[in-house]
């Protein structure tokens, strides 16, 4: 097959990709409002529950609270192997271990179904532009938004076999679904050969690398979102999202979100080096202030302040959240504003054919 | 959400802020004297202070009223203090950093003196009123402005009172026995209780080979009626922080100082002609401060071709570059010509310099001659690419021979089209026979004869007038390759003979960039191990219980983030067992035989 008919093949799937997108998103959807009324139904039961359970640990009540799960036997006993762990994990087994924390409903085995089909696609799709193309799928902003949504959708997944975290299905869904829409409506163009200051080896590790980053951050910043409302809701407030009542707790969700977000920290740090060092190949200069390295330079401080915001007491908790999110937030902005309006060296965009 | 309202948000939850430290309030009867007392107060796993004082995490801004409960009784030595705990806090590295996101932003919203210095002419002539303002604040220099350098030394004060008294800390720690074992390991973060049968002693001296295999620093401490081994591991983690944060210290003095040693200038080079690097050779010239004339190696570079390859996209007809490649010859001291290529992304290095290809256009060679005949001029003129189907701008200046000095001014087209307004485009990068050179001429003062340096691409018309072009009686000049074109007042002819290509290149050469990409490397290292290696402590203590095993008790203690140590404790646990099995299989086997 040539080059123009695979470039055709891969649009149809990334058309395609964006339908079953779409269908994930409703779902998952479907799955939150689901999750909504089960929480009433839990409300109940766990105020039965909680009257049987009534002097039979002393910290009961408060690992409860905290979230936690007490694994072993209960406490008291004499047995050989009666263990207690009196500990809130803080990282939240998850469903599988507290019956209480994150069940969704049947709607979310149908998102995550979708979502893998929709995912399969979607790189199939990639994987037939970059054979039209004979080289990376990452060399212009409508491929680096395929392949970064593909590659976000990647990690999404990759979690689910670390901890379940398919709540944040709609966020993710939806996210993609929309980045995708838009990059292929207002940004596709024909592939084209890879112009000098691309040709090498760093347009596959920095790009890459790049795009990893992205991936966690958008699965840690919607973690902190869900913190966030998790919150307002242990505080009594957001009575009008009862979904939230089938989610882990504040506080597992801010381990979980720090544990993804390090990750892309460690991504990112590595993204910037590997831009300098292209830099200095390409245009004779490691560091210039161009607009791209002015935002990955952003980013990478407001993550690093989200690291230290966990480790300042005061900061841990809300405040890192919203940090996490603001620079969930200029990586989005990076990403669209930045390549499109903001002039500078990485005019990449094969949108301005006059560059 | 303005700082009142983030405080009172914070005062809100008292109990929530100062909840991380509760392990440490347990391990603290336990006899751990060595803590962190030279961590900042603000950083949670300085475990000592936080119990004691919740109101310094519930309100933002008072935590020096711990050190001095009125301002009236400190004198200066104390001021300086109270401000050295101030600047050196998690919380002001934390503003400081977030301001530093923040102040960087303007330099990607306005253009920049250093990167892009004709786009701030641009900017100041579109908003000359805002310009001011902007200018006034530095803002087309954001990154050196006085606002910018303010943030990132004080969070690099901040960062080396944090770092120092880390280190000593720290090393201190590494040469420290770990804790002796609380006495209530139930209060400690992770607890477990099992029986074995073992004694205790013999349970201890596993666990304590145990933990030694997986890692950890043990030490045994028995006391009558209870056998326990405190266990620590994870110094790598605070080995790994400090290494990062004094990498990122020493890369901004490396590039503060280094960057004295730098210079870097431009350079268009015709096909044939030859560079050789000394001062006067450079179009363009940025010295560092510290530069020095004799630090320039005198080697010579010549551009024997250039080769570039497009391809055509069929449907839109746009050409798009495939490749670019300058043959170059570089010679030493020495003498001998070495034939050498450079490409976007493949420098050259020579003679102690980095030479990167940055652009490329035409050169066509024009020649003139005067009204008797006599040539006047005869070479390469090179004419800037415009677009990306290298339309040139070019400018020749003839002072000497013709009867006026003349100067011309013009375009050439690789590929000409005429357009619809009866001007030309080029549409395809490659040149041909129907190449175009179109020439406005004029004549008058140059401009040459004050002495002053002159832009060599830059035509100065205050003193000329021309004579040939839209605002004179005659056309402009056009000429496609090998035609000649007769000048206007009998001045003589121009005839543009033949195509040579150009180049332009950036000669960089600078001592530390090495170092800085080794500091990079040894700190991402670093941050590496700082995020992932856990820091944690645990122990083991064994007692006899009623039925004559031993009773065992589990707990650990995470500093920092570790959001395995449940885990780790319970696999801890499975390990002991099994080896208990295991050496209870072997005695027995042993009693049997």
């Amino acid at each position: 097959m040539d080059s123009d008919s695979l470039a055709t093949l891969s649009l149809v799937a990334v058309y395609s990709a964006i339908a079953v997108y779409v269908l994930a998103f409703i779902a998952f959807v479907l799955d939150l409002s689901a999750r909504s009324a089960q929480a009433q139904r839990l409300d109940s039961e766990r105020a039965a529950r909680a009257a049987d359970a009534v002097g039979a640990d002393a910290h009961s009540g408060q690992l409860a609270k905290a979230g936690a799960a007490v694994r072993g036997a209960a406490a008291g006993a004499t047995a050989a192997t009666a263990a207690v762990l009196e500990r809130a994990s803080g990282a939240g087994r998850g469903a599988d271990d507290d019956d209480e924390v994150n069940i969704g409903s049947r709607w979310q085995r149908t998102g995550l179904a979708l979502t893998i089909i929709a995912w399969l696609i979607h790189a199939a799709a990639i994987v037939l532009r970059g054979l039209a193309a004979g080289r990376v799928p990452w060399a212009n902003m409508f491929e680096f938004a395929m392949t970064g949504t593909g590659i976000m959708v990647t990690v999404f997944l990759a979690v689910q076999l670390w901890r379940d975290l398919r709540f944040l299905g709609a966020y993710v869904t939806g996210i993609v679904a929309l980045l995708l829409g838009l990059a292929t409506v207002n940004f596709y163009v024909a592939v084209t050969p890879l112009p000098p200051p691309l040709q090498s080896a760093w347009l596959v590790i920095h790009v890459f690398v790049a795009t990893l980053g992205t991936g966690f951050f958008a699965v840690g910043a919607g973690l902190s979102i869900m913190q966030l409302l998790q919150v307002k809701r242990e505080e009594g407030g957001a009575k009008r999202i009862p979904f939230l009542r089938t989610l882990p707790s504040s506080e597992a969700l801010e381990s979980m979100a720090y544990r993804v977000l390090v990750v892309g920290f460690a991504f990112w740090t590595f993204t910037l080096i590997a831009g300098a060092i292209w830099a200095e190949r390409a245009w004779g200069r490691y560091w210039g202030w161009d607009t791209k390295e002015v935002w990955t330079f952003v980013i990478w401080v407001v993550f690093a302040g989200y690291i230290h915001a966990r480790a300042t007491k005061g900061w841990r908790g809300s405040r890192a959240a919203y940090l996490a999110i603001i620079g969930f937030a200029a990586v989005l902005f990076n990403f669209t504003i930045v390549n499109l309006f903001f002039k500078g060296l990485h005019s990449y965009s094969g949108l301005d054919t006059g560059m | 959400m303005t700082r009142d309202e983030t405080a009172a948000a914070a005062a809100a939850k008292p109990a929530k802020a100062a909840k991380p430290a509760k392990p440490a309030k347990a391990a603290k009867p336990a006899g751990r004297s060595s803590g962190d007392p030279l961590r900042p107060a603000d950083y949670i796993g300085s475990d000592e202070e936080a119990p004691a004082k919740p109101a310094r995490t519930a309100r933002a801004d008072t935590a020096g009223a711990d050190d001095a409960p009125t301002a009236a009784k400190l004198n200066p030595l104390e001021w300086v203090r109270f401000f050295w705990r101030q600047l050196t806090s998690m919380r002001t590295a934390l503003v400081l950093l977030l301001l530093l996101a923040l102040a960087a932003v303007p330099g990607s919203l306005v253009p920049q003196r250093s990167a892009d210095p004709n786009g701030v002419i641009q900017y100041q002539q579109q908003n000359p009123e805002l310009s001011k303002v902007l200018d006034a604040l530095q803002v087309f220099d954001t990154y050196t402005s006085f606002w910018f350098s303010a943030i990132y030394l004080l969070l690099f004060v901040s960062l080396i009172g944090c770092i120092i008294p880390r280190t000593t800390h720290h090393l201190k720690a590494l040469r420290t026995k770990p804790p002796t074992t609380p006495a209530r390991l139930s209060r400690l973060a992770a607890h477990l209780q099992t029986t074995a049968d073992a004694t205790p002693e013999t349970a201890i001296d596993e666990a304590a080979k145990l933990l030694k295999r997986q890692g950890y620093r043990v030490e045994r401490y028995d006391r009558r009626g209870r056998v326990s081994v405190s266990a620590e591991r994870g110094y790598l983690r605070e080995t790994g922080n400090l290494v990062f944060h004094t990498g990122l210290l020493l890369i901004l003095l490396l590039v503060a100082v280094g960057g004295g040693f730098i210079y870097t200038g431009e350079k268009l080079l015709v096909q044939g002609q030859s560079f050789t690097n000394t001062l006067s050779s450079y179009d363009t010239w940025s010295p560092g401060r510290f530069f020095d004339e004799s630090q320039l190696n005198p080697y010579s570079l010549r551009l024997d071709g250039f080769d570039d390859k497009y391809s055509v996209d069929k449907l839109t007809g746009v050409s798009h570059p495939e490749d670019y490649t300058a043959k170059v010859s570089t010679r030493s001291l020495d003498g001998t010509w070495t034939k050498q290529e450079i490409k976007v992304n493949e420098p050259l290095a020579v003679g102690g310099t980095q030479v990167y290809l940055l652009g490329n256009g035409y050169a066509p060679v024009l020649k003139v001659t005067d009204a008797d005949g006599n040539v006047v001029f005869d070479d390469a003129v090179p004419f800037r690419s415009q677009d990306s189907n290298l339309k040139g701008l070019g400018v020749l200046k003839v002072p000497d021979g013709l009867k006026k000095q003349a100067g011309f001014i013009g375009f050439f087209y690789p590929t000409p089209v005429e357009t619809t307004t009866g001007g030309f485009e080029s549409v395809y990068p490659g040149t041909s026979s129907s190449s175009l050179v179109s020439l406005q001429m004029y004549v008058g003062d140059l401009g040459l004869d004050t002495g002053a340096p002159v832009n060599a691409y830059d035509l100065d018309l205050d003193k000329l007038t021309q004579v040939a072009g839209r605002d004179s009686d005659t056309d402009t000049l056009q000429m496609r390759l090998g035609e000649k074109a007769t000048l206007p007042e009998g001045l003589g002819t121009i005839e543009f003979t033949g195509i040579k290509r150009y180049i332009g290149v950036s000669i960089h050469h600078d001592p530390v960039q090495g170092y800085v990409l080794a500091l990079a490397v040894i700190s991402i290292l670093g941050l590496l191990i700082s995020l992932f290696i856990p820091r944690r402590r645990v122990w083991v203590a064994a007692t006899t219980g009623e039925d004559g095993g031993a009773v065992l008790e589990y707990a650990a203690l995470a500093r920092g983030d570790d959001p395995r140590l449940d885990d780790a404790v319970l696999d801890i646990e499975k390990q002991l067992a099994k080896r208990l099995r295991a050496r209870a299989r072997e005695a027995g086997d042993g009693a049997a035989s």
